[in-house]
Protein backbone atom coordinates (compact mmCIF):
# COMPACT_ATOMS: atom_id res chain seq x y z
CA UNK A 1 0.00 0.00 0.00
CA UNK A 2 1.81 3.32 -1.14
CA UNK A 3 -0.97 5.62 -0.93
CA UNK A 4 0.29 7.97 2.18
CA UNK A 5 3.73 8.64 0.43
CA UNK A 6 1.93 9.59 -2.76
CA UNK A 7 -0.71 11.45 -1.54
CA UNK A 8 1.98 13.44 0.35
CA UNK A 9 4.28 13.60 -2.64
CA UNK A 10 1.45 15.03 -5.13
CA UNK A 11 2.78 18.53 -4.72
CA UNK A 12 6.38 18.06 -6.42
CA UNK A 13 4.72 15.13 -8.74
CA UNK A 14 1.85 17.00 -10.05
CA UNK A 15 2.79 20.68 -9.75
CA UNK A 16 6.43 20.56 -9.68
CA UNK A 17 6.51 22.46 -6.38
CA UNK A 18 9.86 23.57 -4.50
CA UNK A 19 11.04 25.21 -2.14
CA UNK A 20 13.63 28.41 -2.75
CA UNK A 21 16.03 28.90 0.60
CA UNK A 22 14.45 32.47 1.93
CA UNK A 23 18.23 33.28 2.79
CA UNK A 24 20.51 31.93 0.42
CA UNK A 25 18.18 31.45 -2.83
CA UNK A 26 18.89 27.78 -3.36
CA UNK A 27 16.28 25.77 -4.67
CA UNK A 28 15.60 21.95 -3.35
CA UNK A 29 13.48 19.46 -5.79
CA UNK A 30 12.30 17.72 -3.47
CA UNK A 31 11.90 20.38 -0.74
CA UNK A 32 13.65 20.00 2.20
CA UNK A 33 13.51 21.08 5.93
CA UNK A 34 16.66 21.94 6.23
CA UNK A 35 18.67 24.40 3.25
CA UNK A 36 21.66 22.02 1.75
CA UNK A 37 23.85 25.45 0.92
CA UNK A 38 23.61 27.29 4.27
CA UNK A 39 21.67 25.18 6.86
CA UNK A 40 18.65 27.64 7.14
CA UNK A 41 14.69 26.58 7.58
CA UNK A 42 12.82 29.11 5.75
CA UNK A 43 11.69 28.36 2.26
CA UNK A 44 8.89 29.70 0.47
CA UNK A 45 7.12 27.14 -2.30
CA UNK A 46 8.06 28.08 -6.01
CA UNK A 47 6.70 26.13 -9.51
CA UNK A 48 9.49 25.09 -11.55
CA UNK A 49 9.53 25.67 -15.21
CA UNK A 50 8.24 23.03 -17.33
CA UNK A 51 10.64 22.94 -19.96
CA UNK A 52 14.76 22.45 -19.92
CA UNK A 53 17.24 19.95 -21.63
CA UNK A 54 18.30 16.07 -21.55
CA UNK A 55 21.84 15.90 -19.70
CA UNK A 56 22.34 12.24 -20.25
CA UNK A 57 20.10 9.41 -20.34
CA UNK A 58 20.53 6.08 -20.14
CA UNK A 59 18.15 3.03 -22.58
CA UNK A 60 16.34 0.43 -20.16
CA UNK A 61 15.71 -2.71 -21.72
CA UNK A 62 15.29 -5.10 -18.47
CA UNK A 63 13.65 -3.54 -15.96
CA UNK A 64 11.68 -4.45 -12.97
CA UNK A 65 8.75 -6.14 -12.81
CA UNK A 66 6.71 -3.30 -12.51
CA UNK A 67 8.08 -1.86 -15.54
CA UNK A 68 8.87 -5.00 -17.35
CA UNK A 69 6.01 -4.67 -20.27
CA UNK A 70 7.36 -1.23 -21.04
CA UNK A 71 10.72 -1.76 -22.16
CA UNK A 72 12.69 -0.11 -23.68
CA UNK A 73 12.37 3.24 -22.32
CA UNK A 74 14.69 6.14 -21.64
CA UNK A 75 15.71 7.60 -18.17
CA UNK A 76 17.67 10.79 -18.00
CA UNK A 77 18.57 13.55 -16.25
CA UNK A 78 16.73 16.98 -17.12
CA UNK A 79 18.02 20.17 -16.10
CA UNK A 80 14.98 22.26 -16.29
CA UNK A 81 15.62 26.15 -17.00
CA UNK A 82 15.67 27.56 -14.04
CA UNK A 83 18.75 25.05 -13.03
CA UNK A 84 17.27 22.36 -11.32
CA UNK A 85 17.94 18.56 -12.02
CA UNK A 86 16.01 16.10 -11.74
CA UNK A 87 15.64 12.02 -12.83
CA UNK A 88 13.47 11.06 -14.84
CA UNK A 89 11.61 8.99 -17.75
CA UNK A 90 11.64 10.36 -21.11
CA UNK A 91 8.11 8.91 -22.39
CA UNK A 92 6.87 9.08 -26.62
CA UNK A 93 10.05 8.60 -27.75
CA UNK A 94 12.05 6.02 -29.48
CA UNK A 95 15.54 5.22 -27.55
CA UNK A 96 17.15 6.32 -31.47
CA UNK A 97 15.48 9.67 -31.21
CA UNK A 98 17.20 10.77 -27.99
CA UNK A 99 20.51 12.89 -28.04
CA UNK A 100 22.12 14.80 -25.18
CA UNK A 101 21.25 18.74 -24.72
CA UNK A 102 17.96 17.93 -26.75
CA UNK A 103 15.20 20.36 -25.89
CA UNK A 104 12.09 18.31 -23.20
CA UNK A 105 9.09 19.41 -21.45
CA UNK A 106 7.89 17.65 -18.80
CA UNK A 107 3.87 16.50 -18.85
CA UNK A 108 1.73 14.75 -16.46
CA UNK A 109 2.03 10.88 -16.92
CA UNK A 110 0.76 7.97 -15.25
CA UNK A 111 4.17 6.80 -12.86
CA UNK A 112 2.78 3.18 -11.72
CA UNK A 113 0.17 1.46 -10.40
CA UNK A 114 -0.51 -0.05 -6.99
CA UNK A 115 -0.83 -3.52 -8.12
CA UNK A 116 -4.37 -4.66 -10.37
CA UNK A 117 -6.58 -3.32 -7.57
CA UNK A 118 -4.61 -0.24 -5.90
CA UNK A 119 -4.28 3.45 -6.77
CA UNK A 120 -2.53 4.58 -9.92
CA UNK A 121 0.38 6.90 -9.43
CA UNK A 122 0.67 10.18 -11.39
CA UNK A 123 3.36 12.23 -11.95
CA UNK A 124 5.96 14.12 -14.07
CA UNK A 125 7.74 12.41 -17.33
CA UNK A 126 9.67 14.18 -20.17
CA UNK A 127 8.89 14.42 -23.64
CA UNK A 128 10.57 16.21 -26.82
CA UNK A 129 9.83 19.07 -27.94
CA UNK B 1 -21.54 37.42 -22.88
CA UNK B 2 -20.71 33.51 -21.77
CA UNK B 3 -19.21 31.69 -23.45
CA UNK B 4 -15.36 30.09 -24.22
CA UNK B 5 -12.59 32.02 -22.48
CA UNK B 6 -10.16 29.28 -23.11
CA UNK B 7 -9.86 25.95 -25.17
CA UNK B 8 -7.37 23.27 -25.57
CA UNK B 9 -6.70 19.98 -27.17
CA UNK B 10 -4.26 16.94 -26.65
CA UNK B 11 -3.71 13.93 -29.06
CA UNK B 12 -0.96 10.95 -28.59
CA UNK B 13 1.87 11.04 -30.60
CA UNK B 14 0.54 6.84 -31.35
CA UNK B 15 -1.11 5.80 -33.99
CA UNK B 16 -2.33 3.29 -35.67
CA UNK B 17 -3.35 2.80 -39.96
CA UNK B 18 -6.90 1.07 -40.43
CA UNK B 19 -5.21 -0.98 -43.31
CA UNK B 20 -2.97 -2.27 -40.35
CA UNK B 21 -6.38 -3.85 -38.28
CA UNK B 22 -7.48 -5.16 -41.21
CA UNK B 23 -4.39 -6.95 -42.61
CA UNK B 24 -4.70 -8.49 -38.84
CA UNK B 25 -7.90 -9.65 -39.41
CA UNK B 26 -8.12 -10.54 -42.63
CA UNK B 27 -10.73 -7.77 -43.60
CA UNK B 28 -9.85 -5.70 -47.53
CA UNK B 29 -8.31 -2.47 -46.33
CA UNK B 30 -10.26 -0.89 -49.22
CA UNK B 31 -13.78 -1.78 -48.08
CA UNK B 32 -13.07 -0.50 -45.00
CA UNK B 33 -11.87 2.82 -46.13
CA UNK B 34 -14.56 3.22 -48.23
CA UNK B 35 -17.05 2.01 -45.73
CA UNK B 36 -16.06 4.25 -42.52
CA UNK B 37 -13.25 6.97 -44.24
CA UNK B 38 -10.83 6.07 -41.89
CA UNK B 39 -7.29 6.52 -42.74
CA UNK B 40 -5.52 6.12 -39.27
CA UNK B 41 -6.25 6.54 -35.36
CA UNK B 42 -4.54 7.57 -32.14
CA UNK B 43 -3.38 5.36 -29.76
CA UNK B 44 -2.49 6.01 -25.86
CA UNK B 45 0.72 5.91 -24.53
CA UNK B 46 1.23 3.07 -22.12
CA UNK B 47 1.33 5.54 -19.56
CA UNK B 48 -1.86 7.88 -20.68
CA UNK B 49 -5.21 7.45 -19.51
CA UNK B 50 -8.09 9.92 -19.77
CA UNK B 51 -6.62 11.88 -17.00
CA UNK B 52 -3.61 12.53 -18.56
CA UNK B 53 -5.39 13.44 -21.67
CA UNK B 54 -7.68 16.29 -19.63
CA UNK B 55 -4.34 17.16 -17.58
CA UNK B 56 -2.86 18.02 -20.89
CA UNK B 57 -6.07 19.70 -22.98
CA UNK B 58 -6.65 21.55 -19.86
CA UNK B 59 -2.94 23.15 -19.38
CA UNK B 60 -3.00 24.03 -23.07
CA UNK B 61 -6.60 25.86 -22.55
CA UNK B 62 -5.34 27.32 -19.37
CA UNK B 63 -2.41 29.21 -21.78
CA UNK B 64 -4.75 30.51 -24.22
CA UNK B 65 -7.04 31.80 -20.73
CA UNK B 66 -4.58 33.15 -18.97
CA UNK B 67 -6.81 33.13 -16.19
CA UNK B 68 -5.76 32.27 -12.29
CA UNK B 69 -6.68 28.39 -12.25
CA UNK B 70 -8.26 29.24 -8.49
CA UNK B 71 -10.90 31.44 -9.88
CA UNK B 72 -12.52 27.91 -11.59
CA UNK B 73 -15.51 27.34 -9.47
CA UNK B 74 -16.29 23.91 -11.22
CA UNK B 75 -14.15 20.96 -13.14
CA UNK B 76 -16.24 18.56 -14.91
CA UNK B 77 -15.00 15.74 -17.07
CA UNK B 78 -16.96 13.44 -19.41
CA UNK B 79 -15.33 10.29 -20.51
CA UNK B 80 -16.20 6.18 -20.95
CA UNK B 81 -12.82 5.59 -20.12
CA UNK B 82 -12.66 7.16 -16.55
CA UNK B 83 -9.55 5.06 -14.86
CA UNK B 84 -11.69 4.84 -11.70
CA UNK B 85 -14.76 2.73 -11.34
CA UNK B 86 -15.38 4.98 -7.90
CA UNK B 87 -13.03 8.00 -7.67
CA UNK B 88 -13.74 11.31 -9.69
CA UNK B 89 -10.72 11.82 -12.40
CA UNK B 90 -11.29 15.51 -11.80
CA UNK B 91 -10.00 15.22 -8.58
CA UNK B 92 -6.76 14.32 -9.65
CA UNK B 93 -6.63 17.17 -12.61
CA UNK B 94 -7.68 19.80 -9.75
CA UNK B 95 -4.48 19.10 -8.22
CA UNK B 96 -2.31 18.64 -10.89
CA UNK B 97 -3.58 21.91 -12.18
CA UNK B 98 -3.76 24.13 -9.14
CA UNK B 99 -7.77 24.53 -8.55
CA UNK B 100 -9.19 24.27 -5.85
CA UNK B 101 -9.63 22.63 -3.20
CA UNK B 102 -13.06 25.34 -3.24
CA UNK B 103 -13.96 23.41 -6.32
CA UNK B 104 -17.39 21.81 -7.22
CA UNK B 105 -15.71 18.29 -9.23
CA UNK B 106 -17.66 15.18 -10.57
CA UNK B 107 -16.94 12.51 -13.49
CA UNK B 108 -19.83 12.70 -16.19
CA UNK B 109 -20.87 9.80 -18.54
CA UNK B 110 -22.90 9.18 -21.73
CA UNK B 111 -21.39 7.13 -23.91
CA UNK B 112 -19.78 9.80 -26.62
CA UNK B 113 -21.63 13.27 -25.47
CA UNK B 114 -20.17 12.82 -21.81
CA UNK B 115 -17.63 15.94 -23.07
CA UNK B 116 -20.53 18.03 -24.18
CA UNK B 117 -22.92 17.77 -21.08
CA UNK B 118 -19.56 18.69 -19.26
CA UNK B 119 -19.51 21.60 -21.38
CA UNK B 120 -23.11 22.54 -21.32
CA UNK B 121 -23.26 22.07 -17.35
CA UNK B 122 -20.08 24.32 -17.07
CA UNK B 123 -21.70 26.91 -19.08
CA UNK B 124 -24.82 27.06 -17.28
CA UNK B 125 -23.20 27.31 -13.87
CA UNK B 126 -21.48 30.63 -15.43
CA UNK B 127 -24.39 32.32 -17.20
CA UNK B 128 -26.59 30.99 -13.66
CA UNK B 129 -23.82 33.65 -11.93
CA UNK B 130 -23.12 30.62 -9.97
CA UNK B 131 -19.12 31.34 -10.41
CA UNK B 132 -16.36 32.78 -12.59
CA UNK B 133 -15.17 29.95 -14.50
CA UNK B 134 -15.99 26.77 -15.14
CA UNK B 135 -13.90 23.87 -16.85
CA UNK B 136 -15.81 21.25 -18.63
CA UNK B 137 -13.74 18.46 -20.63
CA UNK B 138 -14.20 15.96 -22.71
CA UNK B 139 -11.43 12.70 -22.94
CA UNK B 140 -11.59 9.12 -23.66
CA UNK B 141 -9.18 6.27 -24.59
CA UNK B 142 -12.35 4.34 -26.37
CA UNK B 143 -12.37 0.68 -26.02
CA UNK B 144 -12.89 -1.38 -29.54
CA UNK B 145 -13.47 -5.00 -29.07
CA UNK B 146 -10.75 -6.78 -30.84
CA UNK B 147 -12.11 -7.17 -34.84
CA UNK B 148 -15.06 -5.33 -33.76
CA UNK B 149 -15.87 -2.59 -35.91
CA UNK B 150 -15.23 0.01 -33.58
CA UNK B 151 -11.49 -1.14 -33.74
CA UNK B 152 -10.92 1.10 -36.44
CA UNK B 153 -12.50 3.97 -34.91
CA UNK B 154 -11.89 3.80 -31.01
CA UNK B 155 -8.99 6.12 -30.43
CA UNK B 156 -7.27 8.77 -27.95
CA UNK B 157 -7.40 12.33 -27.21
CA UNK B 158 -9.60 14.90 -25.67
CA UNK B 159 -10.88 18.89 -25.20
CA UNK B 160 -11.12 20.98 -22.67
CA UNK B 161 -13.35 24.38 -22.58
CA UNK B 162 -12.93 27.39 -20.01
CA UNK B 163 -16.26 28.82 -19.87
CA UNK B 164 -16.97 32.37 -18.62
CA UNK B 165 -18.17 35.83 -18.61
CA UNK B 166 -14.77 38.05 -19.42
CA UNK B 167 -12.63 37.88 -22.88
CA UNK B 168 -14.98 35.42 -24.34
CA UNK B 169 -13.62 33.79 -27.74
CA UNK B 170 -16.74 32.29 -29.14
CA UNK B 171 -20.40 33.08 -27.10
CA UNK B 172 -22.56 30.40 -26.75
CA UNK B 173 -26.06 31.98 -28.14
CA UNK B 174 -28.03 28.70 -28.27
CA UNK B 175 -27.84 25.17 -27.04
CA UNK B 176 -30.92 22.36 -27.18
CA UNK B 177 -30.67 18.67 -25.89
CA UNK B 178 -32.38 15.71 -27.38
CA UNK B 179 -32.65 12.25 -25.58
CA UNK B 180 -34.49 9.32 -25.27
CA UNK B 181 -34.58 5.68 -24.10
CA UNK B 182 -32.06 4.03 -27.38
CA UNK B 183 -30.33 1.18 -26.75
CA UNK B 184 -28.01 1.42 -29.81
CA UNK B 185 -24.83 0.89 -27.81
CA UNK B 186 -23.87 -0.38 -24.57
CA UNK B 187 -21.32 -1.89 -22.20
CA UNK B 188 -22.48 -3.79 -18.97
CA UNK B 189 -20.88 -3.08 -15.04
CA UNK B 190 -17.28 -5.58 -15.52
CA UNK B 191 -17.03 -5.98 -19.18
CA UNK B 192 -14.03 -4.92 -21.16
CA UNK B 193 -15.41 -4.03 -24.44
CA UNK B 194 -18.62 -2.27 -25.45
CA UNK B 195 -21.39 -4.21 -27.80
CA UNK B 196 -23.69 -2.43 -30.06
CA UNK B 197 -26.95 -2.61 -32.57
CA UNK B 198 -24.88 -2.92 -35.53
CA UNK B 199 -26.43 -0.98 -38.19
CA UNK B 200 -29.45 0.27 -35.90
CA UNK B 201 -26.94 2.89 -35.01
CA UNK B 202 -27.60 4.71 -38.21
CA UNK B 203 -31.13 5.90 -38.66
CA UNK B 204 -32.61 5.25 -35.02
CA UNK B 205 -29.81 6.40 -33.02
CA UNK B 206 -27.51 8.55 -34.41
CA UNK B 207 -29.34 10.72 -36.84
CA UNK B 208 -32.60 10.88 -35.44
CA UNK B 209 -30.54 12.76 -32.09
CA UNK B 210 -28.53 14.54 -33.95
CA UNK B 211 -31.31 15.99 -36.10
CA UNK B 212 -33.43 16.01 -33.52
CA UNK B 213 -31.04 18.41 -31.63
CA UNK B 214 -30.00 20.56 -35.06
CA UNK B 215 -33.49 20.98 -36.27
CA UNK B 216 -34.62 22.38 -32.46
CA UNK B 217 -32.02 24.76 -32.41
CA UNK B 218 -32.00 26.22 -35.54
CA UNK B 219 -35.79 26.92 -35.29
CA UNK B 220 -35.21 28.13 -31.50
CA UNK B 221 -32.10 30.85 -33.44
CA UNK B 222 -34.39 31.04 -36.38
CA UNK B 223 -31.01 30.47 -38.47
CA UNK B 224 -30.55 28.56 -41.88
CA UNK B 225 -27.15 26.31 -42.48
CA UNK B 226 -26.02 28.66 -45.31
CA UNK B 227 -25.62 31.01 -41.96
CA UNK B 228 -22.66 29.52 -40.89
CA UNK B 229 -18.87 29.40 -41.22
CA UNK B 230 -18.33 26.26 -39.51
CA UNK B 231 -20.14 23.00 -38.64
CA UNK B 232 -19.39 20.05 -36.54
CA UNK B 233 -21.00 16.69 -35.63
CA UNK B 234 -20.09 13.70 -33.59
CA UNK B 235 -17.71 11.26 -35.62
CA UNK B 236 -17.98 7.55 -34.84
CA UNK B 237 -16.80 7.14 -38.08
CA UNK B 238 -15.91 9.39 -41.03
CA UNK B 239 -18.78 8.72 -42.74
CA UNK B 240 -21.71 9.33 -40.40
CA UNK B 241 -20.82 13.07 -39.75
CA UNK B 242 -20.73 13.78 -43.58
CA UNK B 243 -24.49 12.38 -44.23
CA UNK B 244 -25.84 13.67 -41.24
CA UNK B 245 -24.58 17.45 -42.71
CA UNK B 246 -25.80 16.54 -45.98
CA UNK B 247 -29.33 15.96 -44.78
CA UNK B 248 -29.28 19.39 -42.54
CA UNK B 249 -28.20 21.12 -45.54
CA UNK B 250 -25.07 22.00 -44.45
CA UNK B 251 -21.69 22.08 -47.51
CA UNK B 252 -18.59 19.72 -47.29
CA UNK B 253 -16.87 22.95 -46.92
CA UNK B 254 -18.69 23.77 -43.79
CA UNK B 255 -17.62 20.37 -42.12
CA UNK B 256 -14.42 19.87 -43.39
CA UNK B 257 -12.19 21.78 -40.64
CA UNK B 258 -13.85 20.14 -37.62
CA UNK B 259 -14.10 16.57 -39.64
CA UNK B 260 -10.68 15.25 -38.17
CA UNK B 261 -11.93 11.51 -37.44
CA UNK B 262 -10.49 10.28 -40.84
CA UNK B 263 -6.91 11.00 -39.14
CA UNK B 264 -8.27 11.24 -35.50
CA UNK B 265 -10.44 8.21 -35.07
CA UNK B 266 -13.26 8.33 -32.77
CA UNK B 267 -12.08 9.76 -29.19
CA UNK B 268 -15.66 9.24 -28.38
CA UNK B 269 -16.49 12.15 -25.36
CA UNK B 270 -13.63 14.02 -27.18
CA UNK B 271 -14.96 14.00 -30.63
CA UNK B 272 -17.00 16.88 -30.98
CA UNK B 273 -15.21 18.78 -28.64
CA UNK B 274 -12.04 18.45 -30.49
CA UNK B 275 -13.45 18.86 -33.74
CA UNK B 276 -14.92 22.57 -32.26
CA UNK B 277 -11.23 22.64 -30.89
CA UNK B 278 -9.72 22.55 -34.63
CA UNK B 279 -12.05 25.01 -35.88
CA UNK B 280 -11.35 27.35 -32.99
CA UNK B 281 -7.57 27.25 -34.27
CA UNK B 282 -8.70 28.50 -37.43
CA UNK B 283 -11.40 30.73 -37.23
CA UNK B 284 -12.26 34.43 -37.22
CA UNK B 285 -13.84 37.28 -35.69
CA UNK B 286 -18.03 36.69 -36.31
CA UNK B 287 -17.80 33.31 -37.62
CA UNK B 288 -21.07 31.65 -36.50
CA UNK B 289 -20.05 27.49 -35.39
CA UNK B 290 -22.53 24.89 -35.64
CA UNK B 291 -22.19 21.66 -32.99
CA UNK B 292 -23.84 18.78 -32.23
CA UNK B 293 -22.57 15.59 -30.12
CA UNK B 294 -24.23 12.26 -29.80
CA UNK B 295 -23.87 9.88 -27.11
CA UNK B 296 -25.34 6.21 -27.44
CA UNK B 297 -27.89 5.43 -25.13
CA UNK B 298 -28.70 8.26 -26.81
CA UNK B 299 -29.11 11.66 -26.57
CA UNK B 300 -27.52 14.97 -28.58
CA UNK B 301 -26.20 18.50 -27.54
CA UNK B 302 -26.16 21.21 -29.51
CA UNK B 303 -24.67 24.59 -29.39
CA UNK B 304 -24.53 27.86 -31.64
CA UNK B 305 -21.33 29.81 -31.18
CA UNK B 306 -20.03 33.07 -32.39
CA UNK B 307 -16.83 33.87 -32.66
CA UNK B 308 -15.71 36.65 -30.81
CA UNK B 309 -12.62 39.63 -31.59
CA UNK B 310 -10.54 37.83 -28.53
CA UNK B 311 -10.04 34.40 -30.31
CA UNK B 312 -7.16 35.67 -32.44
CA UNK B 313 -5.24 36.87 -30.20
CA UNK B 314 -4.81 33.68 -28.27
CA UNK B 315 -5.23 31.13 -31.11
CA UNK B 316 -1.43 30.88 -31.28
CA UNK B 317 -0.42 30.44 -27.43
CA UNK B 318 -1.19 26.64 -27.50
CA UNK B 319 -0.19 23.62 -29.77
CA UNK B 320 -3.15 23.56 -32.64
CA UNK B 321 -5.31 20.38 -33.30
CA UNK B 322 -4.30 20.15 -37.09
CA UNK B 323 0.07 20.18 -36.16
CA UNK B 324 -0.64 17.70 -33.63
CA UNK B 325 -2.61 15.26 -35.76
CA UNK B 326 -0.31 15.82 -38.85
CA UNK B 327 3.20 15.79 -37.13
CA UNK B 328 5.28 13.99 -34.77
CA UNK B 329 3.26 10.68 -35.37
CA UNK B 330 4.49 7.36 -33.99
CA UNK B 331 3.27 4.13 -36.19
CA UNK B 332 2.32 0.69 -33.97
CA UNK B 333 2.25 -2.43 -35.70
CA UNK B 334 -0.70 -4.39 -34.49
CA UNK B 335 1.20 -6.09 -32.12
CA UNK B 336 2.70 -3.38 -30.43
CA UNK B 337 -1.11 -1.72 -30.82
CA UNK B 338 -2.38 -4.92 -28.69
CA UNK B 339 0.63 -4.37 -26.35
CA UNK B 340 -0.63 -1.07 -25.53
CA UNK B 341 -4.03 -1.49 -25.17
CA UNK B 342 -3.41 -4.15 -22.48
CA UNK B 343 -5.27 -6.45 -25.09
CA UNK B 344 -2.85 -9.45 -24.73
CA UNK B 345 -3.44 -11.73 -21.62
CA UNK B 346 -0.69 -12.15 -19.28
CA UNK B 347 0.34 -13.93 -16.61
CA UNK B 348 -0.29 -11.99 -12.66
Amino acid sequence: MITARYHREIPQRYRLEAAKCSSCGNISFPPRLVCPECKARKFETIKLNDEGKLITYTVIRVASDKFSKETPFAVGIVELNDGVRLTTQIADAEPEELSIGQKVRLVFRRIQEDGKAGILCYGYKAVII
Amino acid sequence: MVGIVGYGAYVPRYRIKAETIAHQWGMDPEAINRGLQLIEKTVPGQDEDTITISVAAAKNALKRAQINPQEIGAVYIGSESHPYAVKPSGTILIDALGIGPHVHVSSFEFACKAGSEAMYVAYSHVKSGEMKYALGIGADTSQGAPGDALEYSASAGGAAFIMGSEKVLAEILFTNSYTSDTPDFWRREGESYPRHGGRFTGDPAYFKHIMGAANALLEKSNMKPEDFQYAVFHMPNGKFPQEAGKRLGFTKKQLEVGWIVPLMGNTYSGSSPTGLAAILDVAKPNDMIFMVSFGSGAGSDGFIYRVTDELPKVQDRAPKLRDMLDKNKIHLNYGEYAKFRRKIKLNE
